[in-house]
């Protein structure tokens, strides 16, 4: 697997990349920035259309980010850096995802909003 | 009166990388780093969560649809995507040594971060004179304080980049420096990270 993504680990953790490693994953992101600029842009679209893609990009390309420039990958030195990003990650969706929720029901009760 | 002597270090010694177990500490330090990181999220999520929350009080005042320049902020965009390649361009140079292919490659990190950073205050600044400043509506509080805290970041990202071109300038590239090295790559591309989300949800969505 290490050598098959060009990814040598050492560090404790943290890995090593490759010129070819980063040119991915430069590639990669300016694609799936591009897409989402050029969608809003040019316009025209169905928006829910529109608000899914920008969605799917941002995602798809943080996902891009930690496997290509921070070098995460399954290996066990970076146990601990999964788990503890996995519970920020949930965290961050309660904090923000709660946040909506709730005030949007608050001001849905305040008949706020018209 | 019991008297505790305490050895004198010997010279030379720092107080934190102890040779032997410099690749324990070395990880150690980089999975330290890493759960600051992961606590500054909590940071920029209770930031979006706020905007998320006020992202349609504008008080009777300027939309973002009226200011927003979309091929202003895709400028912007690319300046930092292009920082974190150069980044691991650096990085790559301090893993074989090479101290020349280092500096190269941090001066042009630091040149994209020191125009992203012109481009955004330029931005706030052409805002402000237009009739959005932080204290026009709720919406605009949340966009400086969500845009300008990672503005704040990237700053300071740029002033360690400094301290540490001294530090390697003094030091060479030792293991100590490697070690502050990939601390602040961490740190450069989780920016990088934030910006994604700020550039989806606060620009795209906001002119949608």
């Amino acid at each position: 697997m290490a050598t098959q993504n060009q990814t040598v680990t050492t560090h404790g953790g943290a890995a090593h990349g490759s010129a070819r490693e980063y040119l991915w994953g430069l590639f990669w992101s300016v694609l799936l920035t591009v897409v989402p600029f050029a969608m809003v842009m040019v316009g025209g679209f169905d928006t829910g259309l529109t608000l899914a893609v920008i969605l799917l990009c941002a995602v798809a390309q943080v996902f891009v980010q930690l496997v290509f420039f921070l070098h995460m990958n399954n290996s066990s030195e970076q146990t601990w850096n999964t788990v503890s990003a996995v519970f920020i990650v949930l965290i961050v969706a309660i904090v923000v995802l709660g946040s909506i929720w709730i005030m949007n029901h608050l001001n849905h009760n305040m008949l706020m909003g018209h | 009166m019991n008297q505790m002597s305490i050895p004198s270090p010997e010279p030379g010694y720092t107080g934190y990388v102890d040779k032997e177990h410099h690749h324990d500490m070395a990880g150690d330090t980089l999975l330290g780093f890493w759960i600051y990181i992961m606590s500054d999220c909590i940071l920029f999520a209770t930031l979006f969560a706020t905007y998320a929350v006020l992202s349609t009080s504008f008080a009777g005042g300027l939309t973002p649809t009226d200011l927003f320049d979309l091929e202003f902020v895709a400028v912007e965009t690319a300046l930092l995507l292009f920082s974190s390649f150069t980044f691991g361009m650096a990085m790559l140079g301090a893993q074989q040594q090479r101290m020349a292919q280092l500096l190269l490659w941090l001066g042009i990190t630091f040149a994209l971060g020191g125009g992203f950073l012109a481009m955004e205050l330029y931005e706030f600044y052409h805002f402000s004179h237009e009739g959005a400043g932080p204290t026009t509506s709720a919406y605009w509080s949340a966009f400086y304080a969500l845009v300008g805290t990672h503005g704040l970041h990237v700053f300071a990202g740029m002033c360690w980049m400094i301290v540490l071109v001294v530090h390697m300038l003094k030091d060479g590239i030792s293991s100590t420096n490697f070690t502050r090295l990939s601390c602040l790559s961490l740190f450069w591309h989780f920016l990088d990270i934030i910006w994604i989300c700020v550039f989806s949800m606060v620009y795209l969505m906001g002119v949608m």
